[in-house]
């Protein structure tokens, strides 16, 4: 692995729901979104998170950035080089943080305020950040909205006369009003046409190159994550089972569910031959996963330990590159 | 029947909506064929028109839209029946629906009544179609969800569908459709809101349906990857025309038209790698009220002539392989 | 296709089509709010009808010559004639005109009730929305006693602690009133949260109260806008039947309930028809304007309803 500097490591993350039930509202179970995760983002990559529904994706992306508050676990991030953990930090501090950290949503419908003009939307957490003057921020959401390659007499106008990937560039612009260094991506192009997806992911690819972003892009479509990641993360029931370089994942893969996930995909290519992996039952709730590896029940490799044990993400040299793989199987 | 195993065509259907005092030309002049034992796979973005198509097809459309023109045949076993020319409420429209066409949706949490039993609502749709006694319709039930891979199906017939999770309301839907062996399936993105695993267990199923019972499938979708996986004949819509058709072989390997070569271009590829080149098409779609002149898809071409300002005519391109483009041949010509 | 009688709906859409082919349609953005208000016939209806009450009782002067609160025992209970429309009362005072100037003390007390009730909700009902948490659990039961008790027996309760005066009638409609409103404002916030421009102020650390307040609300604003109309008729007949029962407003100021106050006696009732029923009409008509323009309002901000 190139010589990295690590910008956020999270330290066994956890982020429970309570469930309520009863007059009393008596805490009866909890859902457990996520469930002791523990990896590094290293800066200036695109780190992929992949998973099905209720894997817990959205939930780590929200955590990370203190919409939801984590449970256990630490988020240490790199504030040029003094190291801190967003999970304690004072409201000052906070603060701080969060122009270091921002979030493009997924639905381009709901992402913008209806009442608002694009500059009415825009222009509030740059006010919030000390642009004290109205011509100042005009001249940089200008400047922004150009960056997304819109125009920019387009923040005069409503978010109803835009269409989805438009409005999905506008978000873009918004995260990036802040300058910031980490930019969670939430399903940010899942809600488009597949010919604008093709737009945004440029648009997207372009931006970090001019302004050294890091990117964590949570998808639930691999094709599109293989394509854009440098290292793609795996989860399942809130963990995460596999994590490697973006080619390392197809062309070597280590975890029985990534393999049937790759394997259940349909390709847009006539000449290649899918051996599907159908996997038995449905996703397990996250309320009440199963012991041991939550993958076990559904695993067409399954051993003995793997209903008793959880499986470690351990480390593992390929070629020089690392690979991590939580299995029992690969020991 | 026909002759080549034709059991629907449709032939430059228009259905037009009329909703704001607006006047939306949905669909605007299409023809197909749909063939028993082989999946029709219609692709194409938001807007294009391909679920209008399908309810056309099923006469559900809604209040203030109509089919305009067209006609649309079904080649029942009695003989050819035009199906635009039935009243959409009447009895031999409803006796044809569930009968011998059956359709699924994409969401079945709101296709499916929440307040009645699975089972209940499979054993309407036979006790109209058929003349089962509700004994039989009880048995012939659980017979149907245990045959779309539903586990202990004797106890889940009696459960409602909020019970039932996502892949499994899905299959619910589709043992509903089949009940009566439907000669057609109409399915409109019947997988997009499922998980990738679950997907791959309803394709399954449905080549299944196809093998056993050589059911005519009208896929209805947005991915490409379902396109190459399951379609024989592909059908590719923009706003409202079919651009190019024929075989999933024919269509794919060498598109004829400009969308669909760009279309092909713009997405990733599960397994090419970080290397793909990812092509975005220019622009957007055009505003239904706004349409551009002549061929829609003009402002984001880039084979655009003059000549492009009049509507293009259908071309053969090969055999079956048909597709509305001036300059197909300088299309098929251009290799990547 | 089908049977060659055309249906009208199939006549109006051949109409669309031939318009929209010629390129007529379309042409500036209305805003399809107010076009759908204004092809209501039953609310253009009612704003012509709520206009005509209201503008007469704004130019009370100029219309009548007499003066409301002028005692003419000479001519008392007189019969509508050219000098006096409607008539006069048991204290001679010209009917017409009480009419005239009561609108403005009854319409005062509708939309200044409902314009108060109104700002309270607002107020603690976009926080309380937006926050969650024990705040709106306090104030959602605050607001469920208030409105658990027969709303009536409140007010007559209110009536008897605060005295009997315009203010404090307005004052006991507002403290009644706010319950309702509040709980819509809520609602609305509780769904409101969830979209996904909220969790993107939320994740540029802006404050708990520039969110909801200006950032949410201009979105709640529409059922708020509904409720306010339709508030204003709703006090505006309960003006009228606490002053009927002597109750509401004090007897020397004039409103329309002060004016068939004097109905309770059956003899009036049965012989003077013009001392209660034309302010009886009056109200009617004007109750039930609002109505038609909320509905219409209702109807045209509505995003489900089509067509």
């Amino acid at each position: 692995m190139k010589n990295k500097e690590v910008l956020l490591e999270l330290r066994d993350l956890k982020t429970y729901f309570p469930v309520q039930k009863g007059v009393f509202k008596r805490t009866v179970a909890h859902v457990k979104a996520v469930d002791g995760v523990s990896i590094n983002i290293y800066k200036g990559e695109t780190l992929g998170l992949v998973g099905e529904s209720g894997c817990g994706k959205t939930t780590l992306g929200k955590t990370i950035l203190q919409l939801v508050k984590a449970t256990a676990g630490e988020a240490i991030y790199n504030f040029d080089g003094e190291k801190k953990d967003l999970n304690k930090l004072s409201d000052k501090e906070m603060m701080k943080a969060r122009k270091k950290l921002q979030i493009v949503f997924q639905d381009p419908h709901s992402s913008l305020n209806p009442a608002f003009t694009i500059f009415g939307s825009l222009q509030d957490p740059l006010k919030q950040f000390g642009v004290k003057s109205k011509a100042e921020r005009k001249k940089i959401i200008g400047d922004l909205l150009e960056a997304v390659n819109l125009r920019r007499e387009y923040m005069n106008r409503y978010p109803h006369e835009f269409s989805g990937g438009q409005r999905q560039r506008i978000g873009i612009a918004r995260a990036l009003s802040v300058e910031p260094e980490l930019i969670v991506c939430d399903e940010a192009v899942s809600a488009l046409d597949v010919s604008i997806q093709a737009q945004v992911l440029k648009l997207l690819q372009d931006l970090k190159e001019e302004r050294n972003l890091t990117y964590l892009f949570i998808t639930h479509d691999l094709s599109v994550v293989e394509y854009i990641s440098d290292r793609i993360a795996v989860m399942y029931l809130g963990k995460i089972v596999e994590l490697a370089d973006s080619d390392d994942l197809y062309n070597n893969t280590l975890h029985p569910y990534t393999e049937a996930l790759l394997s259940a995909i349909p390709v847009a290519d006539l000449d290649h031959k899918s051996e599907r992996i159908i996997l038995e039952g449905n996703v397990p709730s996250p309320v009440d996963p199963p012991s041991g590896c939550p993958f076990h029940p559904r695993c067409p490799k399954k051993i003995a330990k793997c209903s008793k044990v959880i499986p470690e993400l351990k480390k593992y040299e390929i070629d020089g590159r690392e690979h991590y793989a939580a299995c029992h199987l690969l020991d | 029947m026909n002759k080549d195993n034709t059991i629907i065509s449709v032939d430059n259907l228009k259905t037009y909506f009329y909703t704001n005092e607006r006047c939306n030309k949905a669909v605007n002049g299409v023809s197909f064929k749909i063939r028993k034992g082989r999946t029709l796979c219609v692709v194409g973005e938001s807007g294009c028109g391909k679920t209008v198509t399908a309810t056309s097809i099923m006469r559900l459309l809604p209040k203030l839209s109509r089919i305009e023109e067209g006609e649309i045949t079904y080649y029942s076993d009695q003989g050819p029946i035009r199906i635009d020319q039935l009243d959409p409420n009447g009895s031999k429209m409803r006796s044809l629906r569930g009968q011998d066409i059956a359709m699924i949706f994409q969401d079945p949490m709101t296709a499916l009544n929440p307040v009645y039993t699975v089972g209940y609502q499979i054993r309407e749709n036979l006790k109209y179609h058929t003349d089962l006694t509700k004994d039989e319709a009880k048995k012939r039930a659980v017979e149907l969800l245990d045959n779309m891979g539903i586990p202990l199906p004797e106890q889940r017939v009696n459960e409602y569908i909020h019970q039932f999770s996502g892949g499994m309301r899905q299959r619910a839907m589709i043992a509903m459709a089949m009940a009566c062996n439907p000669k057609v399936l109409l399915a409109d993105e019947p997988t997009t809101a499922l998980d990738v695993t679950i997907q791959a267990q309803i394709f399954d199923l449905m080549e299944e349906l196809k093998e056993d019972y050589n059911t005519a499938i009208m896929m209805i979708t947005h991915d490409m990857g379902v396109v190459a996986e399951l379609a024989d004949d592909v059908a590719v819509m923009y706003m409202g025309n079919i651009v190019e058709s024929g075989t999933v072989e024919d269509v794919l390997r060498n598109p004829a038209h400009p969308y669909t070569k760009a279309l092909l271009k713009s997405i990733p590829v599960l397994g090419k790698g970080r290397s793909q080149k990812l092509e975005p098409i220019r622009g957007n779609t055009p505003d239904p009220f706004d349409r551009p002149k002549g061929c829609q898809f003009n402002p984001r071409c880039d084979y655009m002539t003059e000549k492009c300002y009049e509507t293009p005519e259908s071309f053969t391109v090969k055999g079956e392989h048909y597709t509305k483009c001036w300059h197909y041949e300088k299309v098929l010509s251009d290799e990547e | 296709m089908g049977s060659n009688r055309k249906s009208k709906l199939d006549r109006k859409m051949d109409e669309i089509r031939r318009k929209e082919e010629a390129g007529l349609l379309g042409g500036k953005e209305y805003s399809r709010a107010l076009n759908k208000f204004t092809n209501n016939r039953l609310a253009l209806l009612g704003l012509i009808l709520f206009s005509i009450i209201l503008l007469s009782s704004i130019f009370a002067p100029f219309i009548s010559p007499y003066e409301p609160g002028t005692i003419d025992v000479l001519n008392r209970f007189a019969s509508p004639s050219t000098s006096h429309i409607l008539g006069t009362d048991q204290l001679g005072r010209d009917i017409f005109t009480r009419i005239l100037y009561g609108g403005r003390i009854s319409i005062l007390v509708g939309l200044g009730s409902a314009l108060g009730a109104a700002f309270i909700g607002v107020l603690i009902g976009s926080y309380a929305g937006y926050k969650g948490g024990w705040i709106d659990k306090i104030f959602m039961r605050i607001s469920e006693i208030f409105m658990a008790f027969p709303r009536m027996i409140l007010v007559l309760m209110l009536v008897s602690i605060l005295g009997q005066s315009l203010w404090n009638l307005i004052i006991i409609f507002i403290l009644t009133g706010w319950g309702s409103v509040y709980r819509m404002v809520r609602s609305q916030m509780l769904s409101i949260r969830e979209e996904e421009y909220v969790q993107a102020l939320r994740a540029f650390g802006l404050n708990d109260f520039i969110i909801p307040y200006k950032h949410m609300l201009p979105n709640a604003i529409a059922p708020i806008l509904v409720n306010i109309t339709l508030s204003t008729a709703m006090f505006i007949l309960q003006e009228t039947s606490l002053s009927f029962l002597g109750l509401g407003v004090p007897l020397n100021i004039s409103t329309w309930g002060n004016i068939l106050n004097v109905a309770q006696d059956l003899n009036i009732l049965k012989d003077y028809w013009w001392i209660w029923l034309p302010v009886g009409l009056v109200i009617s008509t004007f109750v039930l304007s609002i109505n038609f323009i909320g509905d219409g309002l209702r109807d045209s901000t509505d995003p489900s309803q089509q067509g």
